[in-house]
C-alpha cells in the first residue's frame, strides 16, 4: 500500500483531479476513482488490449501504467470518440453497420487502437490490418467482422479526404 | 404450437427476418456505455474475494482468519461453517443402472478437504479492494498433502487413490447398435487411431464478475454475469430462503462459451451479502479465472473404424475416457454428447461405444461451446480421412457417399427428421475455396483438407426444456418484449427483437427487449446449448402470434370484416383500401376488453429419460451440420503452421440475421483454430501452471486468416422461421480440418491438441516431409 497522490488528468476532454493510492493503475484510477467504466479489465498484464485508452494520442494498455505516470496529460477512451450528442464518430459507425462487436467487451480498447491506428490516413490491407491488431484479444468475432469495420471506415475516411481535396463537401 | 412444427418461411416474404441489421445492443457497446456485470456500484459497497487451495489435494487441518481480521478494512472472515447449506448438489439422472444415480456435490467453501489447485476456502469481504489483497495473504490455511491422480485412466485403475469416497467412475454412457464385430470381421479395411484432446479455457475478456445487494423486501439480488438466471434456486438453497427470495440478473455478458453456465461467483456474493446486508462486488482476476474455473474436457479417443471397398462405413468401435476434473459439474452430460456425436454426421450400422469419465485432482471440467460434441470431430473426421487415404478416395466423396440424410438413424436410435444440406456444405466449400495453394518458399509445404460435423441444438429432450415471453404494446404503438434469456453477446435479444418486429411489424427501433432477469422477465432457460434461438425465438415468435390474433380480432370485430381480410402491417391494421393506425387499434382493444399484450410458452420436444445404456431414442431436438476447409503452410525447419484460407459452410436452417450468422461461425471457427493450434490450460500432477494471458494463448487478428463464411439455408430447423441453431455448430470442425491439412501437408497425421511446432515436426519426422 502506498500514501495517496493527487493526480489529474483530461479525460475525454473534462479536467478530473483525484486523490487516491499512488500504486493504482491508470485502468483502477479510471475505473475505480473516476467512474470511467469503459475501459476493461480482462488480464491485468497488457496483453489483451481491453483497457486501452489514448494517452496524449498514443495507445497505451492502462492496467500496467500508474496514473501518477502519466499525470496532466490527455486520456482518451471509447466513449470520448462519440460526439457531443453522443453520435458515433465514423469509426464506431463501421463498427455498429459490420456488427463488429459481439460481447463488446473488447470492442472499447479495439475502437482505441484502430482509431491510433487509422490516425495516420494511410490505407491498409487487411493483412496489415490484422497484423496492427494483434494486441487486442477478442475471444466473439474471430476478428472478421472488426478487419471489414477497420477496411471500411478507413475507405470512407479516405473517400472523405479525397472528396475535401475536390472541393466536394462531406 | 407444436414442438416439431417446421414454421418455415419464404425469404421473399420477409421484411425484417432475414436482413442483416445491425445489433440494437451493438450501438451502446461502441458507444462505450454498456454497464457489464463488474461496472455497477453502490453507494457503501463491499468487496469480496476468494481465498483458494493452493494444492491439488490434501486434507485441512487448520483454517484461522483471525489475522485477516485485523487488516484495517476487512469485515468479516467466512469459511464453510458460515454458509448455511454448504453444498452445490449436481443431480444427473440416468446414471441408475449400475454405478447408481449420480448425485454429486461439492462445497461452497471447503471445510476438510480439497481437491483441485484453487478450490475456494475462505471468503474475505473488505471495505476495499486494497485491504482485500493484504486479507486474503494473511488467511491461514494448514494443509496436510494426500495423494494426488491427474490422469483419468489412471483414475480409473485399481488401487488409484480415491478422488470421491464413491469411487472415480462418474459417469459412463454405452451405444451399440448392429453386430459390430461381423462388421469388423467383413470389412475390406480397418483404421485406427488414438486421439488427445487438452483442456481448454474459455477465455472470454470478461472475466467472472457480479454485485450483489439486499433489496427493501429483503430479496437477495444478484446482478452477475451468468449464462442462466435460474441459478437464483441454487442460491436460496445454499442460503436456505425460498426460492421467491433470490433475484439474479444477467446483464449484457462479456463473453460466455459455457464458462458462466455453472455458478462462479453468485454462491459467494450471496453469502458476503447476507452476512454483512450490505452491497458487495466480488471480480475475479485472470488468474482465478484460468485457475480455477472449469475447463473443457481433456478427452481420449480410440476409434477403430471399418469400411468396404467402396468406402462405405460399415462400424465404429470407439472408447472415450474424459476428465472430469475433481467436482462432476456437468461433466456426465457432456460425456453424454460425445457419445451421441461420437460417429459424427454419417450412416453407420453398426457401432459399439464406450465411453467414461473419471474424477482426478485436475481443475473441473464442465461446459463449452460444443459440449463434448466437439472434441470428437477430431476422432471421427481424422478416421475418415484416413479411410480415404487408405482407399485412395477422394474424402469429399468419401463423406458424401456415407452423410447422413433426412430419415436415416442415428447409431443412438435417433432419426433426423429434418432437411440435411451436409453433401452441399462440402460442395460449397470446395467451390468456394477453388485451387490449391502453393508453397511460398522451399522449404514449406502445404496441405488442404476438409472436416463436416453435425451438433445438436437445443437441449436433451428428456429434460423438459420450455421458454417463455411476454410481448406487450404500449399505447403509442412501441413495443415491450420481457424475456428471461441471457444475451451473452451472439444478439440474442436482438434476434427476438427481429422475431417480434416481423410479426407484428413495428420498427425495429420502438422496440426494447428487457431480458435475462429471473424475477421480472419470464423464463427462458439457459443460454446454452444453442437453444435459445429454438427454445425463446419461438415463445417470442408464439407471443407475437397471440397478439397478432388479439388485435386483429378485437379490429374484425369493430370493423365487421372478416379477420382473414386483415393484415397487421407496418404502421396499422390493413383491411382492402383502408388501415387503421397501429394508435388507434389499440385504443379499439381496450374498449373492447382485449388483452394488448401476450405471455407466449414454447415447449420443446419432449422424450424418455435416457438409461446409461443408450439405444432406440431420441436424445435432442435437431442438429445443425457443416463442412469447413482449410488450408495450411508448414514450415518444415521450424514446425509453425500458418493458415492460409479457412471456409466454413452450415446450413443454418433460415438466418434470422445474417451478419449474426456470419460473426458466430466466424468466432466459432477461429475458437477451434485455437484449439488445434495454440490453446492449452497445462497442468502437471494436478498444479495448474496456467497463470495469465501470457501463457494461455488465444488466437489474434495475426494468427487467423479471414474466415468465409458461406450460409446455406434449408428452411428446415426447428427454430422460428425454419432456423437452427448456430452457436456451438462451427467449433468442432477446425480441430479436424486443420490437424488432416496439416498431416497433408507433412504426410503423417498430429493426433494431440494442441498442434505445436514440436508435434508438427514429429508428425513430418513420420510422415517423411
Amino acid at each position: 500500500m502506498s500514501a495517496d497522490l493527487t493526480t489529474t488528468l483530461v479525460v475525454n476532454g473534462r479536467t478530473v483531479t483525484r486523490t487516491a493510492g499512488a500504486h493504482l493503475s491508470l485502468l483502477r484510477w479510471l475505473r475505480d476513482v473516476a467512474d470511467v467504466l469503459d475501459p476493461k479489465y480482462a488480464c491485468g498484464e497488457g496483453v489483451c488490449g481491453a483497457c486501452a485508452v489514448l494517452v496524449d494520442g498514443e495507445p497505451v494498455s492502462s492496467c500496467i501504467v500508474l496514473a501518477a505516470q502519466v499525470d496532466g496529460a490527455r486520456v482518451t477512451t471509447a466513449a470520448g470518440l462519440t460526439g457531443p450528442g453522443g453520435e458515433l464518430s465514423p469509426l464506431q459507425r463501421a463498427f455498429h453497420e459490420h456488427h463488429a462487436a459481439q460481447c463488446g467487451f473488447c470492442t472499447p480498447g479495439m475502437l482505441i487502437c484502430a482509431t491510433a491506428m487509422l490516425a495516420d490516413g494511410m490505407t491498409r490491407t487487411r493483412d496489415e490490418i490484422r497484423h496492427e491488431l494483434h494486441g487486442n484479444l477478442c475471444r466473439c468475432t474471430g476478428y472478421q467482422q472488426v478487419v471489414d469495420a477497420i477496411e471500411a471506415a478507413q475507405g470512407a475516411a479516405q473517400g472523405a479526404a479525397q472528396g475535401a481535396a475536390q472541393g466536394i463537401p462531406p | 404450437m407444436s414442438a416439431d412444427e417446421i414454421r418455415t418461411s419464404k425469404v421473399e416474404e420477409l421484411r425484417v427476418v432475414h436482413q442483416p441489421l445491425p445489433r440494437h445492443d451493438q450501438a451502446e457497446k461502441i458507444a462505450g456505455t454498456t454497464r457489464y456485470a463488474g461496472d455497477l456500484a453502490f453507494a457503501g459497497m463491499l468487496h469480496a474475494r476468494l481465498v483458494r487451495s493452493q494444492v491439488p489435494s490434501a486434507r485441512l487441518l487448520r483454517r484461522d482468519g483471525s489475522r485477516a481480521l485485523g487488516v484495517p478494512g476487512v469485515v468479516v472472515v467466512l469459511f464453510g461453517e458460515d454458509v448455511p447449506n454448504n453444498e452445490i448438489r449436481v443431480d444427473v439422472p440416468g446414471q441408475t443402472v449400475e454405478v447408481g444415480a449420480l448425485k454429486a456435490t461439492m462445497q461452497v467453501l471447503a471445510t476438510e478437504r480439497v481437491r483441485f489447485h484453487g478450490e475456494p476456502i475462505a471468503l474475505v469481504v473488505a471495505e476495499s479492494e486494497d485491504a482485500l489483497a493484504r486479507a486474503c495473504g494473511l488467511v491461514e490455511v494448514e494443509y496436510e498433502d494426500l495423494p494426488v491422480v491427474s490422469d483419468p485412466e489412471e483414475a480409473l485403475r485399481e488401487g488409484a487413490p480415491a478422488v470421491h469416497d464413491t469411487g472415480n467412475l462418474l459417469a459412463e454412457w454405452n451405444i451399440d447398435v448392429g453386430d459390430v464385430d461381423a462388421a469388423f470381421a467383413a470389412a475390406d479395411v480397418i483404421v485406427e487411431g488414438e486421439y488427445r484432446t487438452q483442456f481448454v479455457d474459455h477465455a472470454y475478456l470478461e472475466p467472472e464478475a457480479g454485485v450483489g445487494w439486499l433489496d427493501d423486501d429483503g430479496v437477495m439480488n444478484l446482478r452477475v454475469a451468468t449464462q442462466v438466471v435460474e441459478h437464483y434456486r441454487d442460491v436460496a438453497r445454499i442460503l436456505g430462503v425460498a426460492d421467491s427470495k433470490v433475484r439474479v440478473i444477467a446483464p449484457y455478458l462479456g463473453g460466455g462459451f459455457g464458462g458462466k453456465e455453472d455458478m462462479t461467483v453468485e454462491p459467494y456474493l450471496a453469502i458476503a451479502v447476507a452476512h454483512t446486508r450490505r452491497p458487495v462486488r466480488m471480480q475475479w482476476t485472470r488468474n482465478e479465472s484460468l485457475l480455477a474455473r472449469a475447463k473443457r474436457h481433456r478427452n481420449v479417443m480410440r476409434y477403430r473404424t471399418a469400411a468396404a471397398a467402396d468406402g462405405t462405413i460399415l462400424a465404429h468401435d470407439v472408447e472415450i475416457v474424459s476428465d472430469a476434473g475433481a467436482y462432476a459439474y456437468l461433466s456426465a452430460l457432456v460425456l453424454l454428447y460425445s457419445s451421441v456425436h461420437a460417429c459424427g454426421p454419417y450412416r453407420v450400422d453398426n457401432a459399439r461405444i464406450r465411453s467414461k469419465a473419471a474424477y482426478t485432482n485436475n481443475p473441473p471440467t464442465s461446459a463449452f461451446r460444443g459440449f463434448g460434441g466437439m472434441q470428437v470431430v477430431l476422432g471421427y473426421e481424422s478416421q475418415i480421412d484416413e479411410l480415404a487415404t487408405r482407399l485412395g478416395v477422394d474424402p469429399g466423396e468419401l463423406r458424401k457417399r456415407n452423410a447422413i440424410r433426412r430419415g436415416d438413424r442415428l447409431p443412438v436410435g435417433q432419426t433426423i427428421e429434418t432437411e440435411v444440406l451436409l453433401a452441399e456444405t462440402i460442395d460449397a466449400v470446395r467451390d468456394r475455396a477453388g485451387d490449391p495453394p502453393r508453397p511460398s518458399g522451399p522449404r514449406k509445404v502445404v496441405g488442404r483438407a476438409i472436416a463436416s460435423n453435425l451438433q445438436s441444438y437445443g437441449r436433451l429432450v428428456w429434460l423438459n426444456d420450455s421458454a417463455a415471453a411476454w410481448v406487450g404494446y404500449q399505447m403509442d404503438g412501441s413495443l415491450t418484449v420481457r424475456c428471461g434469456v441471457p444475451d451473452v453477446g451472439g444478439g440474442q435479444a436482438s434476434s427476438l427483437a427481429q422475431i417480434a418486429s416481423e410479426v407484428l411489424g413495428v420498427d425495429m427501433d420502438r422496440i426494447s427487449v428487457h431480458f435475462g432477469d429471473s424475477a421480472l422477465t419470464p423464463l427462458a432457460g439457459t443460454t446454452t446449448a444453442t437453444r435459445q434461438l429454438l427454445m425463446s425465438g419461438n415463445a417470442v415468435y408464439e407471443a407475437a402470434m397471440l397478439l397478432k390474433d388479439q388485435v386483429l380480432g378485437a379490429i374484425a370485430a369493430e370493423t365487421a370484416q372478416p379477420v382473414e381480410s386483415l393484415l397487421l402491417a407496418p404502421g396499422g391494421v390493413a383491411s382492402a383500401g383502408r388501415t387503421v393506425p397501429l394508435a388507434q387499434a389499440l385504443q379499439v382493444c381496450r374498449r373492447r376488453n382485449v388483452p394488448i399484450e401476450a405471455l407466449g410458452t414454447f415447449f420443446g420436444p419432449k422424450g424418455r429419460e435416457v438409461t446409461r445404456d443408450l439405444s432406440g431414442e431420441r436424445i435432442f431436438p435437431d442438429f445443425t451440420f457443416g463442412t469447413h476447409l482449410a488450408d495450411v503452410e508448414v514450415d518444415l525447419d521450424t514446425g509453425q503452421v500458418r493458415v492460409l484460407r479457412y471456409v466454413a459452410a452450415h446450413d443454418v436452417g433460415r438466418a434470422i440475421n445474417p451478419k449474426s450468422v456470419e460473426g458466430q461461425i466466424a468466432g466459432a471457427a477461429v475458437q477451434g483454430i485455437g484449439q488445434a493450434l495454440l490453446e492449452e490450460i497445462v497442468v502437471e500432477d494436478g498444479v495448474n501452471l496456467t497463470g495469465g494471458f501470457f501463457q494461455y494463448l488465444i488466437p489474434t487478428a495475426a494468427d487467423v486468416p479471414d474466415i468465409e463464411v458461406v450460409v446455406l439455408e434449408s428452411g428446415e430447423g426447428l427454430g422460428p422461421f425454419g432456423a437452427r441453431g448456430v452457436g456451438e455448430p462451427p467449433i468442432g470442425p477446425p480441430l479436424a480440418a486443420i490437424s488432416s491439412a496439416i498431416a497433408a501437408a507433412v504426410g503423417a497425421r498430429p493426433t494431440t491438441l494442441p498442434i505445436t511446432p514440436e508435434r508438427v515436426l514429429d508428425a513430418a519426422a513420420r510422415g517423411g516431409a
